[in-house]
């Protein structure tokens, strides 16, 4: 290492900074790949059918169904992409690029381990806020410049949604907030270290917290029962109606992205990251990726079981049920972190 | 004392839990997807699929060229020329079915008089250029000699119900 660093000179820190991001970016993409695999084959289980179980690698029995995800890539990459003739070509172009962006970027700040994050930021969770809330601006871009009815309408839902989903999603991370005494998700993790094992983590104290993020969660990715932006069945495919080819494997990109993230930082906020769950076991990223696992079977469990909300049945599941739910169990562990029945270390301080 | 426990059951999302424990379980049920290429659905007798011009068992065809078929298809599917033989009878010059405007629906075969046009129990075909799927009197006829066991196995398990 110490070679490259001189023979790179002032080039090196940057050079590095790229290898980091490869290093987190390829693992991702890759999870994404399989994310669709393992959706089409979890929700083919479900519905009592087998899934894709055909492409395989160097025609390996056991192999079977593994090649898909590079075949559907390697089809969208060699289609052709279809600007409309009344689009906005150059904000047609960039929203897809602006929808992916955030599901990226937000992985800065995310730690796999006590001391393996790419940039250990004391306002983490401030960061990664800010960030995935700007991925609503690509789906309105999107819906926008395609210049259709269909994709407006699905961007205009999707815009309501996830900003009425983000207040919720936000009071549910200040009683994170509140265990923790940091923004900072490194500081996070270490706290929900107990003696308890998993009993220890916040996802006990902040239960309903731990709901209300996991849905705004599902809700914030656009995925069923939320995806009022997209519904297949009523706005054909909402607001990436018009794209085709490679355009849209971005946006798909994004949407897996989102999910695998929103399920890591459910883990790392609730779940306890790292962090083993019974007491002994050495900790470590191995127990993350298994979290991560967990919380996105999950989502294609809802997926596979759960029909489509109507759109003002979701407007009032995030006004007037999560907001007062999460703002009456901020001032229960609020009260209760001053009584000495507290029992998640940290306490009043 | 409803209005608690409907107030219960609704944060307790008992209603969600139950559907997830639903398709939870079907993860592991048997799966009932036939694997297509190796596995296949059984056919009937009276499956109507790719058609064939039968022949009788000295060879000569059957059809009669009296055009039955081609005025009952509803889809116009079929389309006859018919001439004079050398030993006086009428037989078709063309007989041509176009299998992309054919609906399956098998009145050519009822109308026939003579058994001659079948539909059998053939449905993997496919056509790779325009015209692969308009099949010539040749090509019917061909398929009638090759399946004309299992076609007249079909008839005669079925003429009880005719």
């Amino acid at each position: 290492m110490e070679y490259f660093e001189n023979l790179l000179g002032p080039a090196w820190p940057v050079v590095w900074t790229l290898a980091k991001i490869v290093a987190i970016v390829l693992p991702l993409m890759i999870g994404v790949a399989y994310l669709t695999l393992a959706e089409r084959k979890v929700i083919g289980y479900m519905q009592v059918r087998l899934g894709p179980n055909r492409v395989s690698f160097f025609g390996l029995r056991w192999l079977r169904g593994w090649g898909q995800p590079i075949a559907d890539g390697l089809k969208l990459l060699t289609k052709e992409i279809i600007i409309p003739t009344g689009a906005n070509k150059f904000l047609f172009i960039l929203a897809p690029i602006l929808s992916i962006m955030p599901a990226l970027a937000a992985w800065a700040v995310v730690p796999f381990d006590p001391n393996l994050v790419l940039a250990n930021v004391d306002a983490g969770l401030l960061y990664v806020l800010a960030i995935t809330s700007m991925g609503v601006y690509g789906v309105i871009i999107a819906g926008w410049a395609s210049n259709s009815k269909y994709a407006f309408l699905g961007s205009l839902r999707s815009a309501a949604q996830i900003v009425s989903y983000e207040i919720a999603m936000g009071f549910a991370l200040v009683g994170v907030l509140m265990m923790a005494h940091s923004l900072n998700l490194v500081e996070i993790v270490k706290q929900q270290q107990g003696s308890y094992g998993a009993l220890s983590w916040n996802w006990v104290p902040l239960f309903p917290m731990f709901l209300v993020y996991l849905i705004s969660g599902v809700a914030e990715t656009n995925r069923a029962p939320f995806d009022v932006a997209e519904g297949e069945s009523e706005i054909v495919a909402g607001f990436h109606v018009e794209y085709s080819g490679m355009a849209f494997a971005v946006f798909f990109l994004a949407e897996y992205a989102n999910m695998i993230l929103v399920s890591t930082l459910c883990a790392t906020m609730f779940l306890g990251g790292w962090l083993s769950p019974i007491p002994g076991l050495p900790d470590g990223f191995p127990w993350l990726l298994a979290k991560v696992a967990f919380v996105l079977f999950l989502f294609l469990w809802f997926r596979a079981t759960f029909p489509r909300y109507r759109y003002d049945q979701i407007m009032r599941l995030g006004w007037k049920v999560f907001i007062p739910v999460t703002l009456v169990w901020l001032l229960v562990i609020g009260g209760w972190m001053q009584t000495p029945y507290w029992l998640w270390g940290s306490g009043a301080h | 004392m409803n209005a608690i426990r409907e107030f219960f059951r609704t944060f307790l999302l008992f209603e969600l839990v139950k559907g997830m424990a639903l398709t939870g379980r079907h993860m592991f049920a048997r799966k009932v997807t036939i694997q297509f290429p190796e596995e296949k659905t059984p056919q009937s007798p009276r499956f109507r699929g790719l058609h064939a011009l039968r022949r009788y068992p000295n060879g000569e065809e059957r059809c009669i060229a009296c055009k039955l078929c081609e005025a009952v298809c509803p889809a116009l599917a079929i389309t006859i020329e018919s001439d004079q033989r050398a030993d006086g009878t009428r037989r078709t010059t063309r007989y041509e079915i176009d299998l992309t405007k054919c609906i399956f629906c098998g009145f050519c075969e009822e109308s026939c008089p003579v058994d001659s046009i079948v539909e059998t129990r053939i449905f993997e075909y496919h056509g790779e250029r325009r015209g692969d799927l308009v099949y010539t009197k040749e090509m019917l006829l061909a398929i009638g000699d090759r399946y004309e066991d299992e076609i007249a196995q079909d008839r005669t398990s079925d003429a009880a119900y005719r």
